[in-house]
């Protein structure tokens, strides 16, 4: 009897652990995005221009190198901030200046931001300006969207292929 | 202090006591009453499953049996499984189609992993709430945070390899906190946009969960238990059985399944969690990448320096006196904590071998002087009691002369019992009662079977020890070694002619003082039986 009772105390024992179990490995549910909304992801990776141009090095300066090492143009490593701005009908969305990465600030950044927004239709506009060398903005898009409930919308930005470009 | 009562009867039957009794029980069940509900489950589970079988004595070795289904079924669902982008989500849901075996694997393979993480959660909480992370046990604790860490990442590449939409949120998730870290500079979670993904991810991911962290679990879980001997890692049969059924009977009720497939074009809304591994995931809706990745390890860090918070003072390690050592390597054998080894005699004695104590290591449990031959209270050679190993701050002679005090205390008594205990288990300076006398050890795996034979020639109607629960002494081995002495299954054995009904070794928890008083009880009664018979 004594065994009998002690089998059914570790079957309800067992049943309780892996109730826990099971239920924590799917339960609660957890809502990442609710049912109305879209997400606007903003992904690129990009090196801003150099901060000054590429310049002619004087007969001063190429007598003071080596033979070897008298290349005639020199170009500074430095790279410009990149500047962006992501305005969803006309109301800033995200703002921000990326500073250039590596200890000579001779790298790219790369860029990745997600936006949870109302799905439905949109106006984005898109600026970017990546050069201390001009005054404003010198990519501009902008892009009417019409957006799926869960849809995710990527922006990219590869200045080869005329700058941003929505997917 | 003198007791106002004749005897443990009337003691114990007094409203004071008894009302002292239930006030200390309360007052230490808030003291820490996360210590103590493990406790009563204990006691609970002890009545259910046998003290042999009760899993929480087995946290350990069930997470290591845990993790060899996790393998078995892992082979197999490898075996079926196809590392590609198109294939990965097809191969898995055939699998769960064939429900009678390969729908079984699956479904092992993960319930048997959420319950590793389970178990492991039960063992941190248990070590921690019983004291068992501090002071000399401080490497297991710091060591166990990182496999923790190594167990969750193992279930989270997993979760990436069957590439529905759960897996598309958990690598794009990771792929953010991965990208948080100076060596990424931001560049992976891109790699998840649609159209950017390549077989070769699969390939690097199967290599990470199959092999890369694997690897690093088992290095992780050998240098866990370096500093143990001995170590528990084949779970007792019974408990075996009952979870491998358990885990199988789940898996049959409530097969594991997955979302739809991964649609990297859309975000996923609502998600069945497992909340076992992937509990980090929900954070990155309300904070950064990078503040995650702070606190997370802020929280890990916390945890691998508990065993300072505040530290634990360990009494100083126990000396070899190689004059009365004869190299027999019990204590060597005996230590639950690698401190002792072996090596070459120094002293140019006869014998080959001698005793060497590694401080660092040493518990100051006592066991190893149990265990030594000449720590035999009734050596007559000698006016102080010297042994071959042996506690500075409690000596064996000090426990000889103790002994011997109480005994004279209770010469003029009726019925004279006395007991010894563990620091533990029960407090026994509470139990003060005329024809009752206490001494209190480390561990009651340091008390010499010689000493029950002792006591009760020098006068003692009945001897009764009082060690930790059966299976979960403290110091791992103590009350073990001690009964398989006292069997005379273990060396130094319990002379042979030494009545058994005159003694008594019992297992308890300070939770279970009632149990020992009336133990005492009708142990007292028995002697006042004899005496009238």
């Amino acid at each position: 009897m004594k065994t009998g009772l002690r089998y059914i105390l570790q079957t309800i024992n067992y049943s309780i652990f892996m109730l826990i179990v099971w239920y924590f490995s799917v339960a609660p549910a957890y809502t990442h995005l609710d049912v109305c909304q879209s997400v606007v992801v903003l992904a690129f990776g990009h090196a801003g221009q150099s901060v000054s141009k590429c310049r002619k090095r004087t007969p001063e300066e190429l007598a003071a190198l080596p033979p070897n090492m008298r290349n005639p143009m020199i170009c500074p490593r430095e790279r410009s901030p990149i500047e962006v701005e992501l305005l969803l009908d006309d109301k800033l969305l995200f703002t921000e200046i990326f500073n250039p990465q590596g200890v000579s600030g001779d790298w790219g950044v790369d860029v990745y931001r997600r936006f949870n927004v109302p799905s439905g239709k949109h106006n984005l506009k898109m600026r970017l300006k990546d050069s201390v060398r001009v005054k404003d903005f010198n990519y501009i898009y902008e892009v009417d969207v019409d957006l799926k409930a869960a849809q995710l919308l990527t922006i990219d930005f590869q200045p080869e292929k005329g700058g941003f470009s929505v997917r | 202090m003198k007791s106002p009562y004749q005897n443990t009867h009337q003691l114990f039957a007094s409203d004071e006591y008894k009302n002292t009794l239930k006030e200390q029980i309360l007052k230490n069940f808030f003291h820490n009453p996360i210590k103590h509900m493990y406790l009563y489950v204990d006691a609970w589970f002890n009545f259910a499953f046998g003290t042999k079988n009760n899993p929480l004595y087995h946290l350990g070795s069930l997470a290591f049996f845990l993790l060899w289904i996790v393998l078995v079924s892992g082979l197999y669902v490898f075996v079926v499984f196809d590392t590609s982008i198109t294939g990965a989500f097809q191969s898995v849901e055939a699998m769960t189609e064939q429900w009678y075996l390969a729908g079984i694997m699956r479904s092992l393979h993960r319930y048997a992993s959420d319950a590793v993480i389970a178990v492991v959660l039960l063992h941190i909480i248990r070590e921690f709430s019983l004291d068992r992370y501090r002071g000399f046990r401080w490497f297991s604790w710091f060591t166990g945070t990182p496999n923790l860490w190594l167990m969750i990442l193992l279930g989270i590449s997993g979760y990436w390899l069957v590439w529905d939409q759960l897996a598309q949120y958990v690598a794009i998730g990771s792929s953010q906190l991965l990208d948080a870290l100076p060596i990424f500079s931001g560049a992976m979670s891109r790699n998840f946009l649609s159209g950017n993904l390549s077989d070769r991810f699969f390939t690097l991911m199967a290599f990470v969960h199959l092999l890369g962290l694997p690897v690093m679990l088992v290095f992780g879980l050998w240098i866990h238990v370096k500093r143990l001997t001995k170590v528990e890692v084949i779970v007792p049969r019974g408990l075996a059985i009952g979870s491998f059924l358990a885990l199988l009977i789940l898996s049959l009720i409530k097969p594991a399944v997955s979302h739809e497939q991964a649609d990297l074009s859309i975000v996923p809304s609502v998600l069945n969690l497992d909340w076992f591994y992937l509990n980090v995931y929900p954070l990155l809706d309300y904070f950064t990448p990078g503040e995650t990745l702070i606190l997370a390890v802020a929280i890990s860090s916390l945890l691998m320096i508990m065993p300072w918070l505040p530290t634990k003072r360990t009494p100083p390690a126990v000396v070899v006196d190689l004059n009365h050592c004869n190299g027999c390597s019990q204590c060597f054998e005996d230590c639950p904590f690698d401190a002792i080894s072996m090596q070459a005699r120094t002293d140019g004695a006869r014998w080959d071998m001698e005793p060497i104590v590694d401080p660092a290591l040493c518990a100051a449990c006592g066991i190893c002087v149990g265990s030594c031959p000449y720590s035999n209270p009734s050596r007559r050679s000698e006016t102080r009691l010297a042994t071959g190993i042996d506690l500075p701050d409690q000596p064996i002679h000090q426990i000889r002369t103790a002994t011997k005090t109480v005994l004279t205390e209770l010469s003029s008594s009726k019925v004279k019992i006395v007991i010894f205990g563990c620091n533990h288990g029960i407090d026994l300076t509470e139990i003060n009662a005329p024809d009752i006398a206490t001494i209190t050890l480390p561990c009651t795996g340091m008390l010499p079977p010689a000493f029950i034979d002792y006591t009760l020639r020098h006068g003692a109607d009945s001897v009764l020890i009082s060690g930790c629960r059966s299976q979960d002494c403290y110091y791992r081995f103590g009350n073990h070694w001690l009964e398989k002495r006292i069997k005379g299954e273990r060396t130094p054995i319990l002379n042979k002619r030494v009545n058994r009904e005159h003694f008594e070794f019992v297992g308890y928890a300070e939770i279970d003082k009632i149990q020992l008083l009336k133990n005492i009880e009708t142990i007292r009664q028995r002697i006042l039986n004899e005496g009238q018979s």
